[in-house]
């Protein structure tokens, strides 16, 4: 769709402002509606939006498939790590009160931690599985046997 | 002014369900269960539950939509009118609808505050986000803190989900290239 | 005669249920593999309105604490609702994605089409045996 000049403009125009949403729910999801599940997939919205106008091999050359799968796990892991921090520091699995000498604070803390760790995973599970439908091609079954 | 929100809302839905089933041409059906989420976050909003709505919105008219148009395009876009007779699949339906109609009539009214639901820990969680987690975003206290093992099995499904599409529509393309080297 | 009132406080419930039957009318009927998935995706969010329903409190607002005394609808169904559409759009894409290799091993996605292609494949097993 690259030589469409308004759908070319108008997703440039759009693309900043929904990363910049995404951040905010992200970020503000304490205070407001919003959230890890939520922010990460506007965020995986805005990089498909990005796909759909430029083609894939752009999208992949933006957000190479290797770095979005190792990013995947890595979200998972920040998650499982942040219930190992509180085991640590001597309370229970997922227990954030021990995070800090507050246990605000610590809650604070941890569900800050928690939810980035769903927004990285579920940014980029969403981009891949993106990636993979839109990278693969078309075969005939014909083509499979022979 | 929210019961004919309520009202307005549900029929579209229905009408919407209705088009669906109807409709034989995948492209359009897609379209239309994207509208059909966008109205459901619609309804979610009216009901109070606004994180939800937000996902809905975000995830039932977005993503879901353009991994169908994906689907679609390396499937075909044309569904074959159905052979068989229709009769005894909407039959088993209605007697479904009529079971499981029959089942709420025992459930506490809409929006009664003093149904069980509303009684058991949902109190704890409200005034708990205040006094022990200090955040005002309640579904957030919850979903984080109080419910934290939850989550991390349900990121960890979305984890798995991602491997299964990678193994699903990669493993092809891996095993083809690997013939073509093995026959040079 | 069912009354007005036993309507009223009914009919969200009655919605979700007829939305979701139609939902479930559509993967039983139709041989069409997408069309199935759509289905099941519509039998998935008229059970999330079930359930959303049901943490209404009329008059209520939604559960973001502002200080002032309000009273806020239940928000254990949204926690429960809002990570189930995540993890819902997630499974879809494996289906899609088997939908997809289906279409690539049997040439169709139509139901009947590749029961009858697996009869003959099997019939033809019998007759090498």
């Amino acid at each position: 769709m690259k030589q469409h000049l308004i759908v070319r403009i108008g997703a440039k125009l759009l693309i900043p402002p929904i990363m910049l949403i995404a951040l905010y729910v992200q970020f503000h999801g304490d205070f407001g509606p919003g959230g890890g599940f939520q922010a990460g997939v506007i965020f995986a919205a805005a990089l498909i939006l990005y796909g759909l106008v430029f083609g894939s091999a752009e999208l992949c050359r933006v957000a190479p498939p290797h770095i979005i799968l190792k990013l995947m796990a890595a979200g998972w892991l920040i998650y499982i790590g942040a219930g190992f921090i509180g085991l640590g520091l001597g309370g229970g699995y997922l227990n954030y009160n021990v995070l800090s000498i507050n246990p605000m604070t610590g809650q604070h803390l941890g569900i800050f931690l928690v939810e980035l760790a769903v927004g990285i995973t579920v940014a980029s599970a969403m981009l891949v599985i993106y990636q993979c439908f839109a990278a693969h091609q078309r075969v005939e079954p014909a083509d499979d046997e022979g | 002014m929210e019961l004919f929100v309520n009202i307005t809302l549900f029929t579209f839905l229905l009408v919407t369900a209705l088009m669906i089933i109807r409709l034989r041409d995948l492209f359009a059906v897609v379209m239309l269960s994207g509208v059909f989420s966008l109205l459901s976050a619609g309804l979610f909003v009216a009901l109070d539950a606004v994180d939800v709505a937000f996902t809905e919105a975000a995830v039932g008219a977005g993503i879901t939509t353009v991994l169908f148009l994906g689907a679609l395009r390396l499937t075909g876009a044309v569904e074959k009118p159905p052979r068989e007779s229709q009769f005894v699949p909407l039959a088993v339906m209605t007697g479904l609808a009529a079971i499981l109609i029959y089942g709420t009539m025992d459930m506490p009214p809409f929006g009664l505050a003093a149904a069980p639901i509303h009684l058991h820990v949902a109190p704890q969680y409200i005034s708990g986000a205040e006094t022990q987690i200090g955040i005002p975003n309640v579904v957030s206290a919850v979903l984080a803190s109080y419910r934290g093992f939850d989550t991390l099995g349900e990121t960890g499904v979305i984890f798995t989900a991602g491997i299964g599409v990678i193994l699903l529509l990669r493993a092809g393309r891996h095993t083809r290239r690997q013939h073509k080297g093995d026959a040079a | 005669m069912i009354e007005f009132d036993f309507v009223l406080a009914h009919y969200n419930y009655w919605a979700a249920i007829l939305l979701s039957t139609a939902g479930i009318y559509v993967v039983v009927s139709r041989g069409n593999l997408i069309k199935k998935i759509i289905g099941l995706n519509l039998f998935q969010v008229s059970v999330f309105m079930l359930y959303i329903s049901m943490g209404k409190i009329t008059g209520g607002t939604a559960p973001i604490l502002t200080g002032k005394a309000e009273v806020f609808s239940n928000p254990l169904p949204h926690v429960l609702i809002l990570t189930a559409i995540v993890v819902g759009v997630a499974t879809t894409a494996i289906g899609l994605a088997l939908a997809v290799r289906i279409n690539e091993a049997y040439g169709s996605i139509e139901e009947d089409e590749i029961l009858v292609m697996d009869r003959v494949l099997e019939q033809q097993d019998d007759h090498a045996q």
